[in-house]
């Protein structure tokens, strides 16, 4: 069996923020592999830099110092503009609240990747609205978010960050608004939706209820890696 | 992004609804002020802008605006014809006197003598009669808005008969003159007629109209007779802005049109700024995260400068429109009211005061929403 390729590569990345007039350090030499092909749960207590690891990952802050290679591009040394152009490209995002605007119906809040690459709005979301088909939707392609439940939002979300076919997807906290049962519905899509041999997710949450789904899970504490288990390695079956 | 930045403004529609009133509104306020004022003012030297023939309109020294009149004697006018570069040059009476109908009210009138042999100086645009009717004996034209006030319900009519200071003066023409500042009807008469009316005395010539050769630079001629004649000579135009200038000075009005005018500006600066920055401020999230999803800055400026031109055009159209309606619908309600238009200076100029409070309105905004960070999408 082909060992899976490095989507995500990070090497002594710190971060700090002013604060006090000095300097907080949230960060401290994070080393991190995320490989394609797999989910990536990146567990922890509160304030532990799990948003801001993914943050970082993602090309939306940059590190104090470190290296961070997403998807073979060192996103450390691009500019501000390539930056944007990265993400606009080739990360999805799936948001703990979901942010879908308001006005636009979940067809068209899932093509915003491709309407933003600039594809003409109407095209866009028929595109994702096959997406939204094959995830259970098409009987809401044409709602505005506010007639829909927090698990049909989060999978509008889903189809959202799929649907310009991101080589990475980071979630932030994908089912803290949910209950249980919908929490778990939306992991089961998206697991299946996202994960691709050549694509991969990153889910940051410390909702144990569905570790499960992890094919590793990385737990960080106090702005360090503190574990890594690998479900390929037999070492999940405890914390699933 | 366009069509985005488009649904999300009208997505909101209490919002939408708000921007675009606050815009009216202040349209409407700022052009129907300027335009009444502009309307005003320009009443103030009606008679000048009806006596389309006069290149320069000669007068005492002493004489400041079109109602102040110091009396010339007839030999000015002579003197007059005689400077070089003048084509013709010809006596203009104005005065007040009281006008008796008899079959309708008493009035206070303008009236105005012009030239018997020329009858320059004589609105041209008759709705009854001709200008020439002037020339039969006790002839007058009276204005369309002077006769409805001395004869109210009658039809308009010639052959009704007045009394100017108990002579006796039949109207053979209708005319549309300019509406006066005083509302007082309007009437012309031959100069010898209006010499009758108000008695003879010796001087009476209020001023002499001046027709320019062909060729000849008016404000030289005005110049050349001022220093040929020491009398005051003014082309028509500065006459005008000298009529209206004294307006300005003298009275309250631009002070009290200048006040609702800067009122209606700030309100619509205020209102529109306060709406437009809580609704930017509201989707501020969404913008956050768009810029997360790699949206550039400038694609977000775009949409937000969009969403403001949206708001502008959609509330200047409706407000500038509703100003017009509101000028049309008046001039029918009332002849007082005609000729209270919304001039095309105006609606531009407003046009330009609603794309500065746009700017002002936008300017929070913008700011705010290029200085989001895009992680605040991570911020539960």
């Amino acid at each position: 069996m082909r060992a899976p390729s490095i989507a995500v590569r990070c090497s002594g990345v710190t971060k700090s923020f002013p604060a006090g007039g000095g300097l907080v350090e949230v960060l401290h030499g994070i080393n991190f592999e995320a490989p394609a092909g797999e989910l990536t749960m990146l567990v922890g207590p509160s304030g532990c830099g799990k948003t801001t690891l993914i943050s970082i990952i993602a090309g939306i802050l940059s590190p104090t110092a470190g290296m961070v290679e997403t998807c073979g591009i060192p996103i450390t040394q691009l500019a501000d503009a390539e930056k944007v152009a990265f993400r606009r490209r080739a990360v999805g995002f799936v948001f703990q609240q979901y942010n879908l605007l308001p006005a636009l119906t979940a067809a068209e809040n899932a093509a915003i990747p491709l309407v933003a690459a600039g594809v003409p709005l109407r095209k866009a979301a028929k595109k994702a609205a096959a997406i939204l088909e094959q995830i259970g939707m098409r009987a809401h392609l044409g709602k505005l978010p506010n007639q829909l439940s927090g698990g049909e939002q989060q999978r509008v979300a889903i189809a959202r960050a799929v649907v310009h076919a991101p080589p990475l997807i980071v979630c932030d906290e994908p089912t803290a608004a949910l209950d249980a049962e919908t929490g778990q519905t939306v992991l089961e899509i998206l697991k299946e939706a996202a994960l691709v041999p050549d694509r991969a997710v990153i889910v940051v949450t410390h909702d144990t209820r569905i570790f499960r789904f992890a094919d590793r899970i990385v737990a960080m504490e106090d702005g360090r890696i503190g574990s890594v288990r690998s479900a390929a390695l037999g070492e999940l079956a405890e914390v699933a | 992004m366009n069509g985005v930045a488009l649904r999300m403004l009208l997505g909101d529609r209490a919002k939408y609804i708000g921007l675009i009133f606050g815009i009216a509104f202040s349209t409407m306020l700022m052009s129907n002020q300027v335009a009444i004022f502009s309307g005003l003012m320009l009443r103030t030297a009606s008679q000048i802008l009806d006596a389309r023939e006069a290149d320069i309109w000669v007068m005492d020294p002493r004489v400041e605006y079109v109602d102040e009149i110091e009396p010339m004697t007839d030999t000015q006018l002579e003197r007059v014809r005689g400077v070089y570069g003048v084509d013709w040059a010809v006596p203009f009476y104005k005065g007040l006197t009281v006008a008796h109908a008899r079959d309708g009210l008493l009035q206070q009138v303008i009236l105005l003598g012009v030239d018997d042999a020329t009858l320059a100086g004589v609105v041209p645009h008759l709705v009854l009669g001709a200008v020439e009717n002037l020339k039969q004996p006790d002839a007058m034209i009276i204005d369309r808005a002077g006769f409805q006030h001395m004869w109210p319900g009658h039809p308009l009519a010639l052959g009704k008969v007045v009394e100017l200071n108990d002579h006796r003066a039949v109207i053979v023409g209708v005319s549309e003159a300019s509406p006066p500042f005083t509302t007082f009807p309007v009437i012309y008469a031959k100069y010898s007629n209006a010499m009758n009316y108000i008695g003879r005395t010796r001087k009476q010539m209020s001023f002499v109209l001046v027709h320019a050769r062909q060729g000849e630079d008016v404000h030289l001629l005005a110049r050349r007779i001022a220093s040929e004649t020491g009398l005051k000579a003014l082309t028509w135009r500065d006459f005008t802005w000298a009529t209206i200038s004294y307006y300005l000075k003298r009275t309250g009005i631009p002070v009290n049109f200048g006040i609702t005018v800067a009122l209606g500006f700030i309100v619509g600066a205020a209102v529109v700024g306060q709406t437009f920055y809580i609704f930017v401020l509201e989707n501020l999230r969404q913008f956050g995260s768009l810029k997360a999803m790699g949206v550039a800055n400038h694609t977000i400026l775009r949409m937000v400068l969009l969403q403001a031109a949206v708001v502008a055009s959609t509330g200047y159209s409706i407000g500038i429109g509703l100003c017009a309606g509101f000028f049309e619908v008046t001039s029918r309600v009332s002849i007082n009211l005609r000729a209270f238009e919304l001039p095309w200076q105006v609606a531009v100029g407003t046009a330009v005061a609603v794309f500065v409070i746009i700017v002002i309105a936008s300017l929070a905004s913008i700011r705010r929403v290029m200085v989001v960070d895009p992680a605040i999408v991570f911020r539960g």
